[in-house]
């Protein structure tokens, strides 16, 4: 079983996120970056798969420089190798641009299944999971917190509105992961110390015959125009009274004559 | 160039969802403001009987794509069957609830159309003529404004967000046949919860359950159910094994816009916060007054929730 793994380097969430002085990017200096939560789901599934079932884990990720520690603390974890599209032309593409590089690599080389994330806390896009799919002309089950393969059989939970679906297919197959699917192991120490052995590759835009043309901050179909913060609530009100039936009296009336929404 | 605007409706057995109406009545608006005609698709079993719903919403021409291959959602077949009518129509700009599977949908669509995609909008508008799509990133520490180069233009909007209005026309109906290629998923069973129970993401009134809890949800599930409220949790409730993960709001849960939202019990984590910060109204009931959630919240109330919820509930009682 060869799965590969997409994992994305993102903001740990703990982070306060300032807007830089261009107006429609982020401050970057003072973040500490972290695996995309949802992607650290995505490879710890794949190595439970492998540890059942045999095979490699690979994982793939896009970003600058600094991703290799994503891709690094991935291989503590327990991956066997990295591949790392890094090019300064790629910079700041979309999450058709994105894909599209992603693609790419997954074109070359083998695979019976693909694991990333629901989404990557960074941008909120949903979208380089779905994209990748159907690039590769493979299908696509989002959001899942289960999954059992049999053979070259699948069947995965998919959480839809007020539940589950229970969903077949034949692998290949491309699926992301949820909260709920598992809970992801730390690096181990012996983990991190081996991780710096196991290969890595790097891959440019030209390595991998994408069109220039379609990636970078230049080529974004959705562009930024502002960055803004959210507008700020106008300060509490602290509901006063002398005991909790004062309170609550005093709660419940505000709540039906002044804000009219019970 | 594209021209007008088309809205892809979601339906399951039957019933639409909200945030199709959501989506239709912004539809409206802007194609109101563009001066160009509205569409509206409906896909699956049901949908030409479902069509006569929709009009109260404004859509010019309703399509409906009814094939027993649309029965249960497929990303393959509703993939190929909502690209095709889009290619038909050549729309400026399409819309579509940013639900569970108007995710998973809008995503691939975008990638089979080469569209850009801003993806949960909460809100849109038209400056010269063009689209300003606002979204939040970072788990809503941010607001982006986009803008889409090229047609169409795609736009998934958050549930619960957007205004339902009602603009009654008749409307042009028309059935489209589908060609919808063989569907590579199948779907084998559907486990719903309780059929009565509230979806968080559309939901009106929310209370939510943390760690203060200490895992009693009694009283928050009593209040929700005189409310007609939904019922969340933080993590750390979840976490604990009080609560599913699908009651999770959060940053790596749900994220929620209801008119009101009573945290009782929660802290106000950043990643709580980044779930439920665009609640209309938010109300924090904690024993705490230090607590980080009091920042965020329009009504604060200091208190024990083991006596403070049951009196609320007493107030409740007595307006109904
Ligand atoms: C990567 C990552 C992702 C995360 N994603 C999420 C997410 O999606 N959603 C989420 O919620 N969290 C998330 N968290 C966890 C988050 O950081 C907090 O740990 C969590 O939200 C805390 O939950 P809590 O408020 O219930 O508990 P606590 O922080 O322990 O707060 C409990 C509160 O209850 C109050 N309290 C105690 N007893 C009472 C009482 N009797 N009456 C009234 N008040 C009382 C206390 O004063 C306290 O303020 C995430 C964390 C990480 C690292
Ligand atoms: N630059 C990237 N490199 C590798 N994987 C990515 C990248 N961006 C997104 N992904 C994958 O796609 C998922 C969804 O991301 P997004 O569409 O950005 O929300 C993530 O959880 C990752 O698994």
């Amino acid at each position: 079983m060869d799965i590969v793994v997409l994992v994305k380097q993102v903001p740990d969430t703990e982070s306060l996120i300032q807007i830089a002085g261009d107006g429609v990017s982020i401050k970057t200096d003072d973040l500490k970056w972290v695996i995309n939560p949802y992607d650290e789901f995505a490879v710890e599934e794949a190595l439970r798969i492998r540890e059942a079932q045999g095979g490699t884990v690979t994982i793939l990720s896009m970003g600058p420089a600094k991703t290799v520690e994503a891709i690094r603390t991935a291989l503590a974890m327990g991956a066997d190798k990295g591949i790392h599209i890094n090019d300064p032309i790629a910079e700041g593409s979309d999450s058709l641009g994105i894909s599209k590089l992603l693609a790419a690599v997954l074109k070359k080389i083998p695979f019976d299944l693909i694991i990333a994330g629901m989404r990557a806390v960074d941008g909120d896009n949903y979208q380089v999971a779905s994209a990748v799919a159907e690039f590769l002309g493979i299908p696509q089950i989002t959001q899942v917190t289960k999954q059992e393969i049999t053979g070259k059989k699948i069947r995965l939970n998919q959480v839809v509105e007020g539940g589950v679906a229970v969903i077949e297919a034949d692998l290949p197959v491309l699926f992301t992961a949820q909260r709920g699917l598992n809970e992801p192991r730390y690096a181990s120490l012996p983990g991190i110390m081996k991780a710096k052995k196991k290969p890595l590759e790097i891959k440019t835009v030209g390595d991998l015959g994408v069109d220039a043309g379609q990636v970078g901050v230049k080529n974004r179909k959705v562009k930024i125009a502002a960055l803004k913060l959210p507008p700020t609530r106008k300060s509490v009100m602290m509901i006063k009274g002398e005991d909790p039936a004062a309170l609550a009296a005093n709660l419940v009336h505000k709540l039906h004559e002044e804000a009219k929404v019970i | 160039m594209g021209q007008g605007i088309f809205v892809i409706t979601e339906q399951r057995e039957g019933a639409f969802r909200k945030v199709s109406y959501e989506a239709l009545s912004e539809g409206r608006r802007l194609a109101d403001v563009k001066k160009c005609g509205l569409t509206a698709i409906i896909a699956g079993p049901g949908a030409e009987k479902m069509a006569p719903t929709l009009e109260k919403y404004g859509p010019d021409k309703v399509l409906v794509a009814d094939d027993p291959l649309l029965t249960e959602y497929t990303t393959d077949a509703y993939t190929d069957v909502v690209a095709g009518a889009v290619k038909a129509q050549n729309p400026e700009l399409v819309i579509i609830g940013a639900s569970i599977l108007g995710k998973d949908l809008s995503a691939r669509l975008a990638a089979r159309l080469d569209a850009g995609l801003a993806m949960d909008c909460v809100a849109i508008r038209v400056e010269n003529s063009e689209f300003i799509f606002t979204r939040p990133m970072y788990g809503g520490k941010i607001l982006s404004d986009v803008k889409i180069d090229g047609t169409p233009k795609m736009v998934a909007i958050r549930p619960n967000v957007f205004t339902i209005s009602e603009t009654p026309r008749s409307v042009v109906l028309e059935k489209i046949t589908v060609s919808a290629g063989q569907a590579r998923t199948n779907v084998v069973e559907r486990k719903l919860e309780s059929a009565d129970k509230i979806e968080l993401t559309e939901a009106d009134i929310i209370v939510s359950g943390g760690r203060g809890t200490g895992g009693n949800f009694t009283h928050i599930e009593e209040l929700s159910k005189i409310l007609g409220a939904a019922v969340g949790a933080s993590r750390t409730a979840v976490d604990e094994g009080w609560r599913r993960h699908s009651d999770q709001v959060g940053q790596t849960g749900k994220v929620v816009s209801p008119t009101l939202y009573i945290a009782c019990g929660i802290s106000g984590a950043i990643q709580h916060l980044a779930g439920m910060s665009t609640s209309k109204f938010i109300v924090a009931i904690n024993k705490d007054p230090e607590a980080p959630i009091f920042q965020k919240a329009d009504y604060g109330v200091v208190g024990d929730l083991f006596q403070v919820l049951p009196a609320i509930i007493d107030e409740v009682k007595k307006l109904k």
